[in-house]
């Protein structure tokens, strides 16, 4: 197979598109459809201060590498987990995004879990109703809230994440299956700050493939953590994405296809506005984040409920 | 006896540190699909530069296969 532009060997193929490409036509292209995406869903305009979630994965240096690249002022945020598990993945995953942005001179801030509120997310999620059997709903908030603090506090115009298309596509699948329709009205490349304190989300990488930010991250020699979480084996995230795939395999552009016939459908009303149940939100009492919970928000009520006395975390 | 220096008639493809024996001569694309992966959730690459998978696989070859899917 040979790229569609040159003709040289092509070191990709994207059947969805029915285009081939070379590394070098490869590395280009994906800047240029992240800007088309950025441009379409109106996700943020140039001279704007954006703060991008690094994880250490593969999707969220590619964004920030790719932002960088088309000239977006982007800084980076990491936040260390404390995850250990016997393979280093927090340390490990913290000096990959710390080396990254110190060779191309990116201001990269991290936040650790552990030296600032006193506990690791897997302890803290031991603790809790909420994290017994596993600790991601536990994190997931945690993250949440720290980067949404970040973003509202030093004034970056949104907050990035390196959601590709697979994941979109996985969770969009999982929450069909349900019917979940608060998630679903919820789910954009675009999550509006719909009220102060709320920090604006965008998905600059929502149309493209998971295996295309792999391969640029390659291509691009992106030094990225290539073990997983511990805690995802047997994610619903993984289950899905297997499915998806497998229909992808007979019917190349069946999950594109699914996601943005699902955007489509979204604009044309197929999902009340009502259902994401946004309106019933407040200010909680402690830290002032958004909540539909009386009186204080999770975040709060979980290191209230998790960390001793002496160790709980400075009311911000 | 007499031994031939035969070349072998496998490509192996490297999976997660794990080696796998292929027989040489389909392509890539079916290999992965036999050797139970989704084409849609590796990348391949040879001497170190990605390759498309409607390559026909040589015998010694050493394909080297990514996952890409994670599931955070
Ligand atoms: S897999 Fe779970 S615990 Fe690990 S980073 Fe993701 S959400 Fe957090
Ligand atoms: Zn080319
Ligand atoms: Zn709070």
């Amino acid at each position: 197979m040979r790229c569609r532009i040159c003709g040289a060997p092509a070191a990709i193929n994207m059947r969805q598109h029915k285009l081939a490409l070379c590394r070098a036509h490869f590395v280009d292209w994906i800047p240029e459809q992240t800007e088309r995406a950025i441009d379409h869903y109106k996700m943020a305009d140039r001279g704007e201060k954006l703060l991008v979630a690094v994880s250490g994965g593969k999707d969220s240096l590619a964004l920030w590498d790719v932002l960088h690249r088309l000239g977006y002022a982007a800084d980076g945020v990491y936040i260390d987990l404390g995850i250990d598990e016997g393979i280093g993945y927090s340390g490990k995953s913290r000096a990959l995004c710390e080396s990254f942005a110190a060779a191309r001179g990116l201001n990269l801030q991290v936040v650790s879990v552990p030296a600032v509120y006193g506990a690791s997310i897997p302890d803290v999620a031991k603790k809790s109703m909420r994290g017994r059997r596993k600790p991601c709903s536990v994190c997931g908030l945690v993250k949440r809230h720290i980067m949404n603090r970040i973003c509202r506090e030093q004034g970056y115009a949104a907050l990035a994440t390196g959601h590709n298309l697979d994941d979109e596509a996985a969770v969009l699948l999982h929450n069909a299956m349900t019917w979940s329709g608060g998630y679903l009205v919820r789910q954009a490349p675009v999550l509006a700050a719909t009220r102060p304190g709320l920090a604006r989300k965008i998905k600059p990488f929502c149309r493209i493939y998971e295996r295309e930010t792999a391969a640029y991250a390659l291509m691009q020699k992106i030094e990225y953590i290539y073990e997983e979480c511990p805690y995802s084996e047997g994610s619903s995230t993984l289950y899905y994405k297997e499915i998806l795939n497998r229909m992808e395999e007979d019917r190349p552009g069946a999950k594109l296809q699914f996601y943005l016939a699902f955007l489509q459908a979204k604009d044309q009303g197929l999902f009340a506005p009502g259902a994401s149940g946004e309106s019933d939100l407040h200010e909680c009492a402690q830290c002032g984040q958004p909540t539909s919970a009386p009186g204080k928000c999770a975040f709060c009520r979980l290191w209230e409920n998790a960390t001793p006395p002496g160790l709980r975390p400075p009311s911000p | 006896m007499l031994r031939m220096d035969a070349q072998p008639l496998t490509t192996t493809l490297i999976h997660r540190g794990k080696r796998i024996e292929v027989r040489s001569g389909s392509t890539l694309r079916d290999a992965i699909r036999k050797a139970g992966f989704s084409p849609e959730a590796v990348l391949a690459a040879k001497d170190g530069e990605l390759i498309t998978d409607d390559r026909i696989l040589l015998p010694g070859d050493e394909i080297l296969l990514v996952a890409v899917i994670s599931g955070g």
